[in-house]
């Protein structure tokens, strides 16, 4: 059986798929999330050893880390329809990306969130220029000007061409800034943020930390598909399908 | 100067504007010596068929082909060949004349010497008004200095969109006598306008987006 | 080349564009002090920082001309369709803007030096800098305003975009002066990245920005 990879590439065919395969997501982020906490909260060590040792508040982190990956993954897939979008020149690449973008910019926002709330009662401050929470902060900046972009201009395909382009930029740039910020003397790059390795952290610390960025990353798939059904309706309106979906819908 | 053969073809074009789709599966061929007036009500897509042929726009589907080519692969090939006037003049402010249609022909590679830019400024009724900035010309002059560069342009395909806006009788019968020439010449014109334009040579066909092309 | 006359003639009959990002900058660069204090040493330790900033924002201010003029009046879409190779166009647009709100910067740049207090290397450093810097800003900053063109709130926009992609310049571009001040030595390997941040830029932005061109002409 020949499989058509651009069957699904039309926003009709699409729509359905998305339909069915929302709830799944759902139901996983929430199975995954809960098992997460759960074992965040009653598996792990009440404190956090080493070097700076850390009260009950260090749980946290699996809120802070899970969303910190997810938002430069999501930035990468955000970046990946773009261009996908741009080489192909169809217009489902585009929603999709468009459908990304939020979830990665909520993301990006609860990392800082957290950062702050983290380093508060650990470090004493609620923002220290820390490369990495500054980076994210950049991150942070580039998702709302690709939001920004998208939303000021009036025409459609303007508007994703444009912010397609300017997402591919970012990506680009992202290592060249996280690169600059990490290291603004060449002379002496030492680390400045104690990087810890992943070998290093206890097992049901990492699980519980895995465990709650796959929860993350199921929910993203989730809202990004339900966001994308939403703007396909929307784009789409004029057209036959449409009616008759949205009929469908009225019926039931 | 008699332009070689020449031919622009579309096929299957679909272009949309915003998230409203204009027009679909548009198939024409245009051949030189021959004028193809694009007729149709406001908002039905001229304009933006004009600007699709050009490249400046990039269509949903379908291929526009000069020469047998797609005008994507061509890209410098063709646009030595097309010079568009559009609803915009294309001319700075703060420049006289001169100054625009020297950068504009050196912008399209052709060589033009003073003499020939003040010869086409005098033909196009501008004596006098040539070492002027153009902001303080008329609408109808700036569009006349605008029309001077098809007197200096060696381009075989013309896409004009509303030549006609703005210009005194003289200069209408100017412009349709430009034109008649350039498809006497073997060139070939596209246009949009409420104008009927008379040949002494070669074809004149019609395209009314929404209905087929007809030829005669 | 053609444009890069085309653009100076063009300034040179508007000079007021030309005047205004360099005030911009000036008073800014003044703004500091006020509100900062005007305390020597604090002073001469923010210097090299807020003459960036400054730069920076003048910079960014003069971008929103770049394309606005020409996309206004129909001169932008027939440069899309002459034969001349886009990026080389933009290239002189950009090397036009550059020599007109740029370079004027990198020449005033040493007496605002002199109101922070700093020494006659670090603003010899600080020039060398600015002069490498702050093509890599234009060159960067034409492919926001080639993507915001034509846009309501498009000065602001365009602020947001490109501000995040100046950061690399500035850090290093300020470091570098902080640095002369301990061993001149130790510059090198500053000028040496904006160096390469110049080539790269010279190499993509052109082309970006002749994509966003097409993009926003459609």
């Amino acid at each position: 059986m020949k499989f058509n990879w651009f069957h699904f590439s039309s926003p009709a065919t699409f729509y359905g798929l998305a339909g069915r395969l929302t709830p799944w997501f759902f139901a996983l982020a929430l199975v995954s999330g809960v098992v997460a906490l759960y074992w965040g909260f009653f598996e792990t060590p009440e404190r956090l050893g080493g070097s700076n040792p850390q009260k009950e508040y260090y749980r946290i982190i699996f809120v802070h880390v899970g969303s910190a990956w997810l938002s430069m993954w999501l930035y990468l897939v955000l970046a990946a329809w773009s261009a996908l979008g741009l080489v192909f020149n169809t217009r489902l690449s585009y929603m999709m990306a468009v459908s990304v973008a939020p979830t990665g910019a909520i993301f990006t926002f609860l990392a800082l969130v957290t950062g702050a709330f983290w380093g508060r009662p650990s470090w004493g401050t609620w923002w220290d220029w820390d490369p990495r929470l500054t980076s994210e902060l950049i991150l942070f900046f580039l998702y709302v000007g690709y939001l920004a972009l998208h939303s000021a201009i009036d025409d459609a395909r303007r508007a994703d061409r444009a912010s397609a382009l300017l997402a591919i930029v970012g990506l680009v740039c992202v290592p060249i800034i996280y690169w600059s910020i990490n290291c603004p003397d060449p002379n002496q790059c030492a680390a400045l943020h104690q990087r810890s390795s992943m070998a290093e952290i206890e097992g049901n610390i990492l699980f519980a930390m895995l465990a709650l960025t796959f929860s993350f990353w199921m929910y993203s798939f989730g809202t990004s598909l339900l966001r994308v059904r939403s703007i396909i309706i929307e784009r789409e309106a004029g057209t036959s399908w449409v009616d008759d979906q949205l009929e469908l819908e009225a019926r039931r | 100067m008699q332009h070689a053969d020449a031919r622009l073809q579309v096929a299957a074009l679909e272009v949309q504007r915003g998230d409203r789709r204009l027009f679909s599966g548009l198939d024409f061929t245009l051949v030189s010596g021959e004028l193809l007036h694009v007729r149709g009500p406001n908002g039905c897509g001229k304009t933006t068929l004009l600007r699709a042929l050009c490249g400046l726009l990039l269509p949903q589907a379908g291929e526009v082909l000069w020469n047998g080519t797609s005008i994507r692969r061509l890209g410098e090939e063709f646009t030595r060949d097309v010079i568009f006037l559009g609803h915009l003049n294309g001319i700075k402010q703060e420049l006289n004349g001169i100054e625009n249609l020297r950068v504009a022909a050196t912008l399209d590679g052709d060589q033009v010497d003073d003499a020939a830019i003040w010869d086409a400024l005098k033909q196009i009724g501008l004596a006098g008004f040539e070492d002027l900035p153009t902001m303080v010309l008329s609408q109808g002059q700036k569009k006349r200095v605008a029309l001077a560069r098809l007197l200096l342009s060696g381009a075989k395909l013309w896409i004009l969109d509303e030549p006609f806006v703005a210009l005194d009788r003289r200069a209408v019968a100017l412009l349709e006598a430009l034109i008649v020439a350039q498809v006497g010449r073997g060139g070939l014109v596209v246009m949009t306008t409420h104008q009927e334009v008379a040949l002494t040579s070669g074809t004149i066909r019609t395209l009314d987006l929404g209905g087929p092309v007809r030829g005669g | 080349m053609c444009i890069v006359r085309r653009d100076i003639t063009l300034a040179m009959r508007r000079r007021t564009d030309i005047l205004t990002t360099l005030f911009f900058f000036i008073i800014v660069a003044s703004l500091f002090p006020l509100g900062v204090g005007s305390e020597k040493e604090i002073l001469r330790f923010l210097g090299p920082g807020v003459v960036w900033v400054a730069a920076l924002l003048a910079s960014m201010l003069a971008l929103e001309r770049l394309f606005a003029s020409d996309y206004a009046d129909g001169t932008l879409e027939q440069m899309l369709l002459t034969p001349q190779p886009l990026s080389v166009l933009v290239l002189g647009k950009v090397c036009a803007h550059w020599l007109l709100c740029g370079l004027p910067l990198v020449l005033i740049a040493p007496l605002i030096g002199l109101q922070y207090g700093l020494d006659g290397t670090a603003l010899a450093v600080m020039m060398a800098a600015l002069l490498i810097g702050t093509p890599v800003l234009s060159l960067v900053g034409a492919i926001g305003a080639a993507l915001t063109l034509g846009l309501r709130g498009g000065g602001i926009l365009l602020s947001l975009l490109v501000l995040p992609l100046y950061i690399p310049v500035l850090v290093y571009g300020a470091g570098a002066v902080t640095v002369s001040a301990i061993d001149l030595a130790d510059v090198q390997p500053f000028m040496a990245l904006l160096a390469a941040f110049l080539i790269l830029a010279l190499a993509f932005s052109p082309l970006a920005t002749a994509a966003a061109l097409r993009i926003s002409v459609e």
